[in-house]
């Protein structure tokens, strides 16, 4: 059986690429029998992810949901950062450029609306949660935004290994939430254009959430939405750890 | 040839990530801004002058909707890898620190659409 793994593991990407195949053609089939295509199989799919991602999670207790089995270590590659930013580039032929310059305002807009809200809710959280010190605020504050801006803030003014842990859950908490949520809320918000992509995609901010729920709502939105979310990150480790820490630090000093 | 269109993709991507590093460093932050969002800007304006010139076949075209028809799966891979086993168990902190803002944040979306149809 030991070798069957190594053969696994060593073209890792391609049992990946066969694996996510074979995910989609059952969420297809569920949409079709379950639902009659009223979810669609790519929405389906994608929350299989989480839920496979979460099983992996459990049976190891690694990070990597199901990266961290040695027979499915493609998933890390296939899912990561590189591969997902190419196709989400690649998304881009075809997209509108007036669009994108007519919406640009708006797009600065709930990308500040979205940075700054996102961490003072998540602050006043940790305030009513308990915590007291501005390192600790700031950082989940900072995590409310994504799950890179958590980190990264929490790094620079120098809050606790445990408050980083809970800033970064807190980032993958949204980036499921808005995975699962923006199909569902979609038609309520009138997301069914470009520019209203492009305005959620500022106010939502990470970059994995909104392109995935985009894509199960409808693909034509995603490179809109991730234009704007694109900026979302590297505006919060900007905002986060420098102006927004210091205004925390002057309430809690 | 496919492959050019695939080439222009990645040399689009190399170029948008180059400026986006660029600008995290010109900002002393040890982040990526706006990497994807260029990359995607040359992207599109790309197309246009190749289209102007009649250099953009087909083929070319090809090269890039592959990997624009290969985003689902990998989205798929990705959720596939997140940690949702801590996010579910990291307490009530993270829970609410994570669903909260969202709702909010879609309180203020009819806000700014409003300023944007105004707009224009």
């Amino acid at each position: 059986m030991d070798y069957i793994t190594k053969v696994l593991s060593k073209n890792g990407l391609i049992v990946a690429f066969l694996v996510v195949g074979l995910v989609m053609i059952f969420a297809e089939w569920l949409s079709k029998v379950l639902t009659n295509k009223k979810i669609p199989g790519s929405a389906i799919a994608i929350f299989s992810g989480l839920v496979v991602a979460y099983i992996g999670g459990i049976i190891t207790g690694g990070n990597k949901g199901i990266a961290d089995i040695r027979q499915l270590s493609g998933f890390e590659l296939m899912g990561g950062a590189m591969f997902r930013d190419f196709a989400i580039v690649s998304t881009a032929m075809g997209a509108s450029f007036s669009i994108i310059k007519k919406t640009g305002l708006a797009g600065v807009i709930s990308l500040m609306v979205g940075v700054i809200l996102s961490f003072f809710v998540g602050a006043s959280i940790a305030v009513a949660m308990g915590y007291q010190d501005a390192a600790s605020i700031t950082t989940i504050g900072a995590g409310a935004c994504t799950f890179v801006v958590g980190p990264v803030t929490g790094t620079a003014v120098g809050a606790s290994s445990e408050i980083i842990a809970i800033s970064i859950a807190t980032g993958v908490v949204k980036s499921i939430l808005v995975t699962i949520g923006t199909p569902l809320v979609a038609k309520y918000i009138s997301l069914d254009n470009p520019q209203s992509a492009m305005i959620y995609g500022g106010l939502m901010g990470t970059t994995s959430g909104t392109a995935a729920g985009l894509a199960a709502t409808d693909p034509k939105l995603v490179p809109y939405g991730a234009m704007t979310a694109t900026f979302y990150t590297g505006l919060g480790c900007l905002l986060c750890p420098s102006v927004l820490y210091v205004l925390v630090k002057f309430i809690y000093p | 040839m496919i492959l050019r269109g695939v080439a222009l993709l990645s040399g689009c991507f190399i170029i948008g990530q180059l400026m986006g590093e660029t600008l995290g460093r010109w900002l002393h932050i040890d982040a990526n801004v706006g990497g994807v969002g260029f990359a995607m800007l040359l992207l599109i304006l790309a197309q246009k002058e190749l289209e102007k010139r009649n250099l953009f076949t087909k083929e070319m075209e090809d090269g890039v909707q592959f990997w624009s028809k290969m985003y689902i799966p990998i989205i798929v891979a990705m959720s596939a890898i997140q940690n949702v086993r801590v996010a579910l168990s990291s307490g009530m902190v993270a829970l609410l620190a994570g669903i909260v803002p969202i709702i909010i944040c879609l309180a203020m979306m009819p806000l700014i659409s409003k300023i944007s149809k105004t707009q224009s």
